[in-house]
């Protein structure tokens, strides 16, 4: 069609860049992980955040397993990556030697509150100044799209295909609002990345998390809800709908705790 | 829609670079952005997929790079918005 314009190239004309493709903290845009992913959408709002509190050169991240770990040599900050699970305790051990660093870990439901629930619990009740970001799709990504602990009611997965039933599977556990509960926990919050507006108070909740460690208020946590349309069997422009609907009606988006924040 | 693309269609604030070689295919860019003036290709990429193209209209908002799972826009306001003659 005639109407198309050129967008190979930069304009020709006086024009001022608003945003480059990938956010300065990652080492390429090339990545393997599916169409329509949620979880690169929320890495680069992580990456810009520790941009903005200008922890870049002492950022330590510890990250867990999953898909969003095939990132891990790609990210430019230090990184140690935890066993399943575990990342939270050996942020906690990361912090409490280097005191001057910026902490945080990056986590699945599957590693977070299937794996290594407890680590993450008592992290949050010890008050560690920790930030720990978790990846909400509900489903073990990585391995095939199972059900988790955060898979809502009624949710195809792998091994829930009729819907995940109470009766049989339990209930999901709403991990952000149980982390809020807990004293040591200074900020806690859920996002999305289902549309532009999502993508951005995410990318606000994260800042606000990390600057409540380096005020040292305590325990900082931030959950994302992250499309995974390979794993719950739909076409990937369906995704963003889905998470808002079926996900997001059971772990609502919004601010859970902001404790003594400026 | 008719009139969506009228109103979309002579002024562009802003512009796009689009990667079309890293695109995926998801159209999650398609239905996320304000003026509606991205849509997808006919043809395909050397990986097999679908990309966005940009018809006049561009605001420079960066709605399309916020959803991008694949870091293929590069978003750029004009300093002097320009104009398109388009045909409805
Ligand atoms: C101790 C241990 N058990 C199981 C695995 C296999 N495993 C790798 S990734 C993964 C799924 C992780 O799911 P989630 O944390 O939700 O991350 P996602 O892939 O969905 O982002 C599992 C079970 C492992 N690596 N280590
Ligand atoms: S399986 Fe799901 S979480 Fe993993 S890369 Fe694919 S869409 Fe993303
Ligand atoms: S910058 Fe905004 S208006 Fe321009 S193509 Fe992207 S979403 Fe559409
Ligand atoms: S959101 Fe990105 S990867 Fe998906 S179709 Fe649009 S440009 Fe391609
Ligand atoms: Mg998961």
């Amino acid at each position: 069609m005639s109407d198309i314009l050129p967008t190979s190239a930069p304009p020709s004309v006086p024009a001022k860049k608003i945003a480059g493709f990938k956010p300065d903290l990652l080492m390429k845009e090339n990545h393997n992980l599916c169409p329509g992913c949620g979880e690169p959408v929320a890495l680069r709002k992580l990456l810009e955040a520790i941009e903005a509190v200008g922890a870049q050169e002492r950022t330590i991240g510890v990250i867990g397993i999953g898909c969003y770990t095939s990132f891990g040599s790609g990210i430019d900050v230090d990184l140690v990556q935890a066993l399943h699970g575990r990342a939270p305790s050996v942020a906690t051990g990361v912090k409490r030697m280097r005191p001057e660093t910026l902490v945080f870990t990056l986590q699945g439901d599957g590693d977070m509150v299937n794996e290594g629930l407890q680590e993450v619990i008592h992290t949050a009740a010890r008050g560690e100044s920790v930030t720990c970001v978790l990846l909400n799709n509900g489903v073990f990504g990585e391995t095939g799209g199972h059900m988790t602990a955060t898979t809502v009611l009624g949710q195809r997965t792998k091994n829930s295909l009729e819907g995940r039933d109470a009766g049989y599977h339990g209930y999901p556990i709403l991990i952000g609002d149980l982390l809020a509960q807990l004293e040591g926990t200074a900020y806690a919050a859920r996002g999305s990345v289902h549309d532009a507006a999502s993508v951005m108070a995410t990318g606000r909740m994260l800042r606000r998390a990390l600057e409540t460690q380096e005020k040292g208020l305590g325990f900082s946590f931030v959950e994302v809800l992250t499309m995974c349309p390979t794993g719950w069997f739909i076409p990937t422009a369906e995704g963003p709908d889905y998470l808002d609907k079926v996900m997001g009606s059971v772990h609502t988006v919004g601010e859970l705790k902001r404790k003594a924040h400026d | 829609m008719g009139d969506v693309n009228d109103m979309a269609g002579t002024t562009s604030r802003g512009t796009v670079t689009i990667e079309t070689e890293r695109c995926k295919g998801c159209e999650l860019c398609i239905p996320a952005c304000p003026p509606d003036v991205l849509s997808m290709s006919t043809e395909v990429n050397e990986i097999g997929f679908r990309y966005p193209e940009l018809r006049p209209g561009c605001t420079g908002c960066s709605a399309c790079l916020l959803v991008c799972p694949d870091f293929v826009f590069e978003v750029y306001r004009y300093e002097t918005p320009q104009q398109y003659e388009v045909t409805p």
